[in-house]
C-alpha cells in the first residue's frame, strides 16, 4: 500500500469521530485558527505605549550582549552575588548566547551557587536539609514501588539520590579528613 | 509572605520572603489563590536551565486577585480575579506587534532568544513566579485577564500554559482533515495537544508514552489510540507499522528535554548536563513522521547544543515549527470549546499540594508517583 498513491484509510469516518468526539471538526478551517497566520499585525494587547516605560536599574544589571539596551522591565529576582556572581556576570559580559561558553559557563556557575549556598546556610538559623528540601518523605505515601512498575526511567533514577547526596557525601569526607589532618598537626 | 524557594537540584524549600513591590509603573501585585506544577518546572528543578539561581521561586501557572496596582495601571482594579499567561510581554515591541507575545523584546535583559516567562530562571528575565502568595506582574494592562464569572478557577489555571500549549501545538502541526497525528507524551501538554487535534479535523490520533496512567488518560480524557514504548523493540518501526508504512502526517513533541527512552541520550543532557536537553522524543518525531509531513515541537529544550536528526528532517523535506505558545492569542476560542462543552481543562488535575508541602509535590511529580499527571498549588493564604 506504501507503495501507491492511495492513502491508508481511516478506521472512522468523519460523522463517527463526531459521533464519539466532542467537538470534533469544530477548528476544521485551518484559517479560522487563532494562531493563523503566525504574524498578525493589529491584534489589540491592551499597551497604551509605543515604547514602555523604563524599569528603574536600583543596581547594575547583567544582560545579553546581543541586546542594544537594558530592556523597559526586567526581573529583579536574585541579584548577582559571591562567587557564582563573578561567573555569571562574565559569561554576559564576555560571550554572546551564541557561544556555548556562555551557557557552559551559567550552568558552572549555578554549580557553584548550590555549593556556596548550603555552605552560607550552615551560618544561618535554617541551614540546607537535603531530607526535607528533595520531598523524598513523601515515597512512603504515595507508592514508590507500584507506581514504578513497566517504565523506564527507575534505571536512571537510582542516579538522582546519587546527584543529590554525592557532593554531601565528597564535602563530609573532606571535611573529616582535614580536621583529622589539623588536630593531627596540632598533636605533633 | 510565604514562597517556594529553590536551593540547588532537587532541593526546594517554603521561605519567608518579601512581598514583591511595584517596580515599574505598569506592574501590578497579585495574591496567588491556585497554582501548578508544570513539567517545565522540572527542567528548573532538575538542574538544566543555565542560571537558575539559588532563592528564584518558580511557577508560571496561575490565578490570583490584583493587590496593588501600578501608577499607569488601567485595566484593572484591586480586587480583580485575575487568570495570567505564563508569558510576560510589552505588547508594542516589533514582536509583540506581530502577535508573537511569547518572543517579546522588552522583557528579557538576559537573553534575546527567549521572552520573559514568570519563575523560570534569569534565562527568561529573571522574574518571581507564582508558588507563592504573591507575585509581581509586569505590563498588567497586556497579559492578565479577568476570570469569566463562568469559569472554573482550576480551568483558569490550566489556560494559563498547559490547555492553551497543547492547543497551540495542534494547531502548528498543520492538521487538516483526516490527518494521522502521532503525539509523543502523555503530559498534560501532549493530552491536550491529542485532544486539539479532533477539534481540527485529525482522523486518528495516536499518543506515546510509558507511564500506563498517562496512557490510560489520553485513551479517556482525549479519546487516542496509545502506545506504551516500552513494550515495543523500537517504537519508530511501530509507528511506521501503525500508518500503513508510511509514518504519520503531522507529529507533535509534547516530551521536551527529559526525554527518557535512551539511556544514554538522556544520563548525558538530564543527568551530566552535556546537552541542552535528550533529543529522543524529537528524534522519534522526525523519525514518525511521514515525507513532506509536520513535526510540531511544543518539548521545551535548553540553549545549549543537542543531538538532533536534522539529516533526517531535511531528507525527508520535513516541516518543522515550533515555539513558546503565545497563550493569550489562544484564549477567545478555548473560551468558547469550553463553554461549548469540548474541552473540561481540569479533568487532568490529579494532585493539589499546599504550598508547604511543595517540596514533596515535587518529588511526587517529577518521580512521576501515586498517578500524578496535573498538581496544582494552594497557597495557604487563600
Ligand atoms: N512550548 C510551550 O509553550 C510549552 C509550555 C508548557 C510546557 N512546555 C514543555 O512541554 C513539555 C511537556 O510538558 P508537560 O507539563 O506535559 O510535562 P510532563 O513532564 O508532565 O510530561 C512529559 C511526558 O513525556 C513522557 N516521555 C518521556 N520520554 C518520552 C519519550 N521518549 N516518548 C514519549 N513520551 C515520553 C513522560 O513519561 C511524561 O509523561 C515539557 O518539555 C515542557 O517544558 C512547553
Ligand atoms: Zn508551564
Ligand atoms: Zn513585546
Amino acid at each position: 500500500m506504501p507503495y501507491t498513491a492511495d492513502k491508508p484509510p481511516l478506521p472512522e469516518t468523519p460523522e463517527q469521530l463526531r459521533a464519539r468526539i466532542p467537538g470534533w471538526g469544530a477548528d476544521l478551517d485551518p484559517a479560522d485558527r487563532p494562531s493563523y497566520p503566525r504574524e498578525v499585525q493589529g491584534l489589540e494587547t491592551g499597551a497604551h505605549w509605543d515604547l514602555p516605560e523604563q524599569q528603574e536599574e536600583r543596581q547594575p544589571r547583567e544582560r545579553s550582549i546581543e541586546h542594544a539596551r537594558l530592556t523597559p522591565a526586567f526581573g529583579t529576582s536574585v541579584p548577582l552575588k559571591g562567587l557564582s556572581g563573578v561567573v555569571r556576570s562574565y559569561a554576559y559580559r564576555r560571550f554572546s548566547e551564541g557561544r556555548a561558553a556562555h551557557w557552559l559557563l551559567l550552568i558552572a556557575a549555578d554549580r557553584v551557587d548550590a555549593v556556596e549556598s548550603h555552605l552560607t546556610s550552615f551560618t544561618t538559623r535554617r541551614p540546607d536539609n537535603p531530607v526535607t528540601e528533595t520531598g523524598v518523605l513523601a515515597e512512603a505515601s504515595h507508592h514508590p514501588v507500584r507506581s514504578r512498575a513497566g517504565r523506564v526511567d527507575p534505571r536512571h533514577q537510582v542516579l538522582d539520590p546519587v546527584i543529590v547526596v554525592g557532593p554531601w557525601v565528597l564535602a563530609a569526607v573532606v571535611v573529616y579528613r582535614s580536621v583529622r589532618a589539623m588536630v593531627r598537626r596540632a598533636r605533633t | 509572605m510565604r514562597a517556594m524557594v529553590y536551593r540547588g537540584p532537587y532541593k526546594i524549600r517554603v521561605e519567608e520572603k518579601d512581598v514583591p513591590r511595584i517596580e515599574h509603573s505598569n506592574d501590578a501585585i497579585v495574591r496567588v489563590t491556585t497554582a501548578a506544577i508544570c513539567g517545565s518546572d522540572l527542567h528548573l528543578y532538575h538542574g538544566l536551565m543555565p542560571d537558575t539561581r539559588v532563592g528564584s521561586t518558580f511557577g508560571h501557572e496561575f490565578v490570583g486577585v490584583v493587590h496593588e496596582i501600578g501608577p499607569s495601571v488601567r485595566s484593572l482594579s484591586v480586587g480583580d480575579r485575575v487568570m495570567v499567561p505564563f508569558n510576560i510581554y510589552c505588547g508594542t515591541c516589533f514582536f509583540c506587534a506581530r502577535g508573537l507575545y511569547s518572543n517579546c523584546h522588552n522583557v528579557n535583559p538576559n537573553a534575546t532568544a527567549v521572552g520573559g516567562i514568570y519563575g523560570y530562571s534569569h534565562t527568561t528575565g529573571g522574574y518571581d513566579g507564582a508558588q507563592a502568595e504573591y507575585v509581581r506582574v509586569p505590563f498588567a494592562d497586556v497579559g492578565p485577564a479577568i476570570v469569566p464569572d463562568w469559569m472554573d478557577e482550576e480551568d483558569a489555571v490550566l489556560c494559563t500554559d498547559a490547555l492553551a500549549t497543547g492547543y497551540f501545538g495542534a494547531q502548528l502541526a498543520d492538521i487538516t482533515e483526516g490527518d494521522v497525528v502521532v503525539v509523543f507524551g502523555a503530559g498534560p501538554v501532549g493530552l491536550f495537544a491529542a485532544r486539539s487535534a479532533w477539534l481540527m479535523g485529525a482522523g486518528r490520533v495516536i499518543v506515546v508514552d510509558h507511564l500506563d496512567e498517562r496512557l490510560e488518560m489520553a485513551r479517556t480524557f482525549a479519546y487516542a489510540e496509545t502506545v506504551n514504548f516500552t513494550q515495543h523493540k523500537d517504537v519508530v518501526v511501530e509507528m511506521k507499522r501503525m500508518t500503513g508504512w508510511l509514518g504519520a502526517d503531522r507529529v507533535i513533541d509534547a516530551v521536551g528535554a527529559e526525554a527518557d527512552g535512551n539511556l544514554l541520550q538522556h544520563v548525558t543532557s538530564a543527568k551530566l548536563k552535556l546537552q541542552g536537553g535528550s533529543p529522543i522524543a524529537l528524534n522519534w518525531a522526525i523519525d514518525s513522521a511521514r515525507k513532506g509531513g509536520t513535526v510540531s515541537v511544543m518539548g521545551a529544550y535548553g540553549p545549549i547544543f543537542s543531538a538532533v536528526k536534522f539529516g533526517d528532517a531535511m531528507n525527508k523535506g520535513l516541516t518543522l515549527r515550533m515555539n513558546q505558545a503565545p497563550v493569550k492569542r489562544q484564549w477567545p476560542r478555548l473560551f468558547e470549546h469550553m463553554r461549548s462543552g469540548y474541552l473540561k481543562p481540569n479533568d487532568i488535575v490529579t494532585h493539589r499540594i499546599p504550598l508547604e508541602h511543595i517540596a514533596e509535590g515535587y518529588h511526587i511529580f517529577s518521580a512521576k508517583l501515586d498517578g500524578c499527571i496535573k498538581p496544582l498549588v494552594v497557597p495557604d493564604a487563600s
